[in-house]
């Protein structure tokens, strides 16, 4: 019997004045009644529009109709089939906007918490379920993956699967990419991206840390070492500035280097090896996700006040609803329509020895309002005059997105790459070289994780098609 | 693991390490650079490739104790291993064409413009170079400068040994003298590199700098690297990491860098002492 509530169960999540001072995990995931008493508001449509939304088309109804039954273990085996980082997905992706936008339920009321279910049967199978997964009998063709974010992660899972030899090659001392150097502990504990890592080591998938592809080897050289295909998910690379005076100064930071210090580097812990300016007064710069996770980090780390400052309003703001909601229930002040001019600094004429020298002092801004649509559709903001205004401020984080890493272009030979700096692929991600695949935000640009993993997904199954039919 | 295969005291604060590293050691170039972190959660340090031996697969670092991090690296002997060793990073140091250069290393900057010196002698080119230093004491690397340069200028502050004074009185001395240098290259501390370039600039000869500024990941990621140029009146941002470290002089906004480069001091102090404790109740 449907349950037809037309709310789906609450999300338990730690209290917001409790959560801005720890780095433990925001939501606290289902309980085994709750988690069946939201599946059993699927409807098991059978034309299953849900699974249409899923960049990984994971079996959707399949593995909530597992649920309904308790068979917790059962629902992990029709998502694993699909994902191969069902844990990371059930937290990161924005359901919002695709399975669960196309859910019936969400017609009249709430769609079926679907992320919140996929989580659900992850943890389950973390916490219960200790075998090792079943390594596939070898078919001999040898696969380098560059890169071990999600899409790397997710393009070297899905050929393991199928019995390759895959072999990935990280250029930080930790596999897992923007998994772990960029997403924050408290929306995605680190340990979960370890175990995801540690499943696909046990499917037979070798990570090769320390190796920067374009420097310590090259893709030619990955070929000739035997390798028959590779793929690129080298990720989105260099961070973008605003172009404006003062982001040299001290205490300004792009959100790639203040959440790499943080998360990666540990510069969250009392007595870090790797530093980050923590306290005072805190201004990220930019709308997305990335300016959410850099705004909450820096609560975390014990900043007096944090601000948003966005040129936009709140209806452009390209973060994930849930993620806006949770930053100002945990007292993250939203400066909307704003936008800098210049950082401003310390600087002491009578002492060029003053310690304080160089440091960020505030920001100037200037206020903004919408105009005209752009080519896009969305409207373009413009100053308005006279506007301008000050904010007293210790540290700046610009979120402002990023511009496509040069190493592997620059060292790969007939490797196109499009005006942007992304490299140009077909259909099933093969770029302009024979046997080279790539996907992610090295193609696209920033993006999500679920998307960069749709990509590894599409270009495992090119790659294997290729390799076992020559 | 990185396994330290020899290690050698050059003064009481620059220690030589050869660390086998055999796919590094194989596409090293002069100007290049390695990131290194010495034990789990530690920090990623960049040191630039002093050189390498492509038999043994070993890459040799040359670096100054000055930090939590250097203490921590010079307390490995021979044997002991690290815990990571990632590279070669950044741009090699452009040497096509020149013929005619002068080097002018400071301090522990020898160790990293003493590879591009032999590069250019061994390309037959005509090396001039100006070391210096702050006393007689922590005097590096003299004789393999002499054997890889036509001049050999070494410069001491208190005037110990060598000559008395700043590397850039002879460098002044002899752009002033009419010699026509193809380029100048120039490594050691910023502010040395700064007046350099100034010393240089009436004499329009090109100065190429190598810059070492605070950095994570090596790899164009999290832009913590990033200075500034002055380039045509506009100012631009780069990336020593992926840009660099090697850039124009001329177009460097120095004052920048050093104050970018103190950004963490007080935190870098007390970690200094905090390890440089933790050692002496380890001996006590």
């Amino acid at each position: 019997m449907a349950n037809m509530n037309p709310k789906r169960n609450e999300m338990p999540t730690q209290d917001p004045l409790v959560r801005a001072h720890n780095f433990d995990e925001v939501a606290l995931g289902y309980t085994e009644a709750q988690a069946i008493d939201e599946a059993n508001r699927c409807l098991s449509c059978k034309n299953m529009p849900c699974v249409a939304g899923c960049p990984v088309k994971i079996h959707i109804p399949a593995f909530i109709e597992k649920i309904k039954e308790g068979d917790f273990e059962g629902a992990y085996g029709i998502i694993a089939k699909s994902s191969s980082l069902p844990a990371v997905c059930g937290r990161v992706c924005p359901q919002e906007v695709q399975c669960e936008s196309k859910c019936v339920r969400g017609i009249k009321g709430e769609s079926v918490g679907i992320g919140r279910l996929e989580r659900f049967v992850a943890d389950w199978h973390n916490t219960f379920v200790a075998d090792d997964p079943v390594r596939p009998a070898q078919n001999g063709h040898r696969v380098a993956v560059v890169g071990s974010g999600p899409s790397g992660l997710t393009c070297a899972g899905d050929l393991a699967k199928r019995g390759f030899d895959v072999t990935v090659f990280e250029a930080l001392h930790t596999a897992g990419g923007v998994l772990v150097y960029g997403i924050p502990e408290f929306r995605l504990p680190k340990a979960i991206v370890a175990k995801e890592v540690e499943t696909l080591k046990k499917l037979g998938v070798k990570i090769e840390t320390n190796v920067v592809i374009g420097k310590t080897l090259t893709v030619d050289e990955l070929f000739d070492q035997g390798f028959e295909a590779v793929f690129i998910g080298s990720g989105a690379g260099l961070p973008n500035f605003m172009g404006i005076p003062g982001e040299g100064l001290c205490g300004v930071y792009s959100a790639n280097e203040f959440l790499t210090r943080s998360n990666l580097m540990k510069a969250y812990l009392d007595a870090p090896h790797t530093p980050v300016m923590k306290g005072g007064r805190v201004a990220v710069v930019g709308g997305g996700n990335v300016a959410m996770d850099a705004a909450r980090t820096a609560l975390r780390l014990g900043a007096e006040k944090v601000f948003i400052v966005y040129r936009r309003s709140e209806e452009e703001l390209p973060a994930r609803r849930e993620e806006v909601e949770h930053a100002k229930e945990e007292g993250i002040e939203f400066c909307l329509l704003t936008n800098p001019t210049e950082i401003l600094g310390y600087h002491n004429p009578d002492d060029p020895r003053d310690p304080k020298n160089g440091f960020v002092t505030g920001m100037r801004c200037v206020r903004m309002e919408l105009g005209e649509p752009d080519e896009r559709g969305r409207r373009r903001p413009v100053e308005i005059p006279n506007s301008a205004f000050e904010m007293a401020l210790d540290t700046v984080v610009m979120s402002i997105g990023t511009s496509p890493n040069p190493l592997i272009k620059a060292t790969t030979d007939g490797l196109t790459v499009n005006a942007r700096g992304g490299i140009v692929v077909n259909e099933d991600g093969l770029t302009s070289r024979p046997a080279v695949y790539a996907g992610g935000d090295a193609v696209t640009g920033a993006a999500t994780v679920i998307s960069a993993m749709g990509a590894g997904k599409t270009a495992a199954k090119a790659i294997a098609d290729a390799l076992l039919d020559a | 693991m990185y396994q330290i295969k020899k290690k050698k005291i050059l003064n009481p604060t620059v220690v030589e390490l050869h660390v086998e590293a055999p796919l590094v050691a194989n596409k090293a170039r002069p100007g290049q650079f390695i990131i290194l972190r010495v034990d789990e959660d530690g920090e990623r340090i960049p040191l630039t490739v002093a050189g390498t031996d492509k038999e043994k697969g070993t890459v040799k670092i040359i670096y100054q104790i000055v930090g939590a991090t250097t203490k921590k690296l010079s307390a490995k002997e021979e044997g002991d291993t690290l815990q990571d060793f990632v590279g070669p990073l950044g741009v090699p140091t452009h040497l096509d064409g020149l013929q005619n250069v002068c080097i002018v290393g400071g301090g522990v900057g020898c160790a990293i413009a003493l590879p591009i010196a032999e590069a250019l002698h061994e390309m037959g080119a005509r090396v001039t170079s100006i070391i210096g230093f702050r006393s007689r004491d922590l005097l590096i690397l003299e004789d393999e400068f002499r054997a890889a340069s036509c001049t050999l200028r070494v410069m001491t502050d208190d005037g110990s040994y060598g000559e008395k004074g700043n590397v850039t009185l002879p460098l002044k001395e002899m752009l002033e003298g009419g010699e026509r240098f193809d380029a100048v290259i120039t490594i050691g501390p910023l502010v040395m590199m700064k007046f350099v370039t100034l010393t240089a600039k009436p004499y329009g000869v090109p100065v190429t700098v190598s810059m070492n500024p605070i950095m994570i990941d090596g790899t164009g990621m999290c832009g913590g690297c990033r200075l500034t140029l002055n380039v045509d009146g506009k100012k631009i941002t780069k990336f020593a990491c992926v840009d660099g470290p090697d850039f124009n002089g001329y177009e460097v906004d120095f004052d920048e860098a050093m104050a970018r480069g103190r950004m963490y001091g007080a935190f870098e102090r007390h970690a200094y002492e905090e390890t440089c404790n933790l050692y002496k109740k380890e001996v006590q």
